[in-house]
């Protein structure tokens, strides 16, 4: 995928403004847990990571691509598990709270 | 296989909109575990996608690599106590940017012709990931409390740690302009964790959660950047939307603890600190009373309005089950029971909640400060059970108080004020507490839990 300089800026400065725009309301005691699963989100770099290990031929890039293959899957994995574990205490709430839906 | 790039792309595209979708419910209370499911849902997409791609080799590595990784996400996340999560939080946040900057560094190494904008996001992500994966590790010592929480502080650090930047930055626009060397990028690499490092080493305990909310959008925007360097939109967009959101979060944070950036990142909590303790130690005679799990017991039952102000002292006993098994006892007897939530009690904002919620406290029954505030004049007992920073009344007045300013409890406005604490050892911001010489206060040592348990024993044979 070749994509032009320019098209991938535009998308870099769209995808700034929605991160602002998507949380935009978010109440105190979700800060940690949003925290955290944003933290897992970026555990998408290891998509960069199989890309490098997957086209390494050298051994010095094997061993740095596995290096972060191993760190990145520990990001994805545990940043969910975390996530799920700490949204997990919240889940016999009797009433939810007023701004719910937004 | 998928060898057609515009279904490859379609399929990260389906990653993209379950990133946002789960972000969204992430902020919301009602739908936010299944935003993490959402999350997941994209993120197995993206993976899947990705080793499918045509042309991928060694795969013994690349089973081995996600192994390894997988077992130590999942014993991490599962065998970690609740209260240890901001920490954990940390680890997994630095591991992210470690990974973002090996990446630019494989990408650096195996360069043939880079144009220069894959330069400045290969530079731009060994950097910014770099100081993320040290900062967060800080961090992490730092709230396991292996390195002391105190701020550290020497003389002449701030010129320090510019001239590290300075020098990672020289290195960078040195690769940028041209020169290929191999070691201009390790040099980077390594000055940008020295100053991760020194960068979080003088920010004190009580300010963590920002800097892992601040380190985390760096991540994020490492992630990004190595987007750049591999054409992959999925990274730059994801990358990004972290970034964005993670930044706003900070804030958000620093908001809720009346603390704005700059002040969290250079006023270092210690560097004012010789002077509070001055300030708040008065020598005018007033001293500390000690009380007994009886006497307490006695107070709470016979009082009409109870309210409990929880901190990270309850949770590392692990006292939150006793506490409201206690107040449970005290509502059988018609008492009205409380609690009162600071919005950074404990380690993080909303920790408390979690904790709570895990003691399965009713909902009903937490209130945010705002809302507690004004009904502590009319309540007759305060239990502070292990809290300290977030009851400190130097905040409202003592302008000399390093947490001058920060919203606290109105515990001093209460009838009389029960304060549980293991010692008189000053909080995690590392100041006295003048709360503790209010002659409505009486002071019950000893650890949560154990007190807590003397506590319901006391009031069962009241």
């Amino acid at each position: 995928m070749d994509v032009p300089l320019v098209i991938e800026l535009t998308i870099l400065v769209l995808a700034a403004f929605l991160g602002f725009e998507v949380i935009s309301k978010v109440p105190t005691m979700l800060h940690t847990p949003l925290m955290s699963g944003a933290n897992f989100i970026h555990g998408i770099v290891i998509v960069g990571a199989i890309l490098v290990l997957g086209g390494a031929e050298d051994t010095f890039t094997k061993a740095i691509g596995f290096a972060a293959l191993v760190l990145a899957t520990a990001n994805v994995v545990g940043g969910w598990f975390v996530t799920d574990r700490m949204l997990g205490m919240f889940k016999r709430r009797p009433e939810p709270p007023k701004d719910s839906d937004s | 296989m998928i060898s057609d790039p515009d279904v490859v792309g379609l399929l990260y595209l389906v990653t993209i909109a379950c990133f946002i979708v789960a972000l969204k419910f992430l902020s919301s209370p009602r739908h936010a575990r299944k935003g993490n499911w959402v999350g997941g849902a994209g993120m197995l997409v993206a993976i899947a996608t990705t080793l499918l791609l045509e042309g991928l080799e060694n795969w013994a590595l690349m089973v081995v690599g996600l192994a390894i990784g997988t077992v130590v996400g999942l014993v991490g996340a599962r065998t970690v106590r609740m209260t240890a999560m901001p920490q954990m939080v940390a680890i997994f946040n630095g591991v992210g940017g470690g990974a973002a900057a090996l990446v630019a560094l494989a990408e650096w190494h195996n360069a043939v012709e880079l144009g220069s904008d894959e330069t400045v996001s290969i530079v731009l992500s060994a950097l910014i990931g770099s100081i993320s994966f040290a900062g967060s590790a800080v961090a992490f010592a730092k709230l396991q409390e292996l390195v002391s929480g105190r701020p550290i502080v020497f003389p002449g650090q701030n010129v320090v740690n510019v001239l590290v930047l300075l020098g990672a930055a020289a290195l960078g626009v040195a690769a940028i302009a041209g020169a290929e060397d191999q070691w201009l990028l390790y040099g980077l690499i390594g000055l940008a964790l020295a100053f991760g490092v020194m960068f979080v080493l003088p920010i004190g305990g009580a300010d963590m959660p920002v800097v892992i909310s601040l380190l985390n959008a760096f991540t994020g925007l490492a992630a990004s950047a190595t987007g750049f360097v591999l054409d992959s939109t999925v990274l730059i967009v994801s990358g990004m939307l972290v970034g964005a959101a993670g930044t706003l979060l900070t804030l958000l944070m620093a908001k809720a603890m009346n603390r704005s950036i700059a002040n969290v990142l250079f006023g270092a909590f210690g560097q004012v600190q010789t002077a509070a303790v001055g300030g708040a130690r008065a020598d005018d005679g007033r001293t500390v009373r000690a009380t007994s799990p009886e006497d307490v017991a006695v107070q709470l039952s016979f009082a009409r309005k109870v309210i409990v102000a929880p901190g990270y002292g309850m949770a590392v006993a692990q006292a939150q089950h006793d506490v409201r098994q206690l107040a449970d006892l005290l509502e059988e007897r018609g008492v009205d029971v409380k609690y009162a939530i600071h919005p950074v009690a404990g380690r993080m904002p909303g920790h408390m909640n979690v904790l709570l919620a895990e003691a399965n406290v009713p909902y009903t029954q937490l209130f945010e400060m705002d809302e507690i505030n004004p009904e502590f004049p009319q309540t007759d007992v305060v239990l502070v059970i292990g809290a300290n920073d977030v009851t400190n009344p130097a905040a409202r007045h003592d302008t000399a108080s390093p947490i001058y300013g920060m919203p606290i409890l109105d515990v001093d406005k209460a009838a009389s004020i029960v304060v549980m604490k293991r010692s008189m050892n000053p909080g995690f911001a590392g100041i006295d507490n003048e709360l503790y010489l209010d002659p409505k206060t009486t002071m019950l040592f000893g650890d949560a839990k154990d007190s807590v348990l003397k506590l319901i024993a006391a009031v069962k044979a009241t």
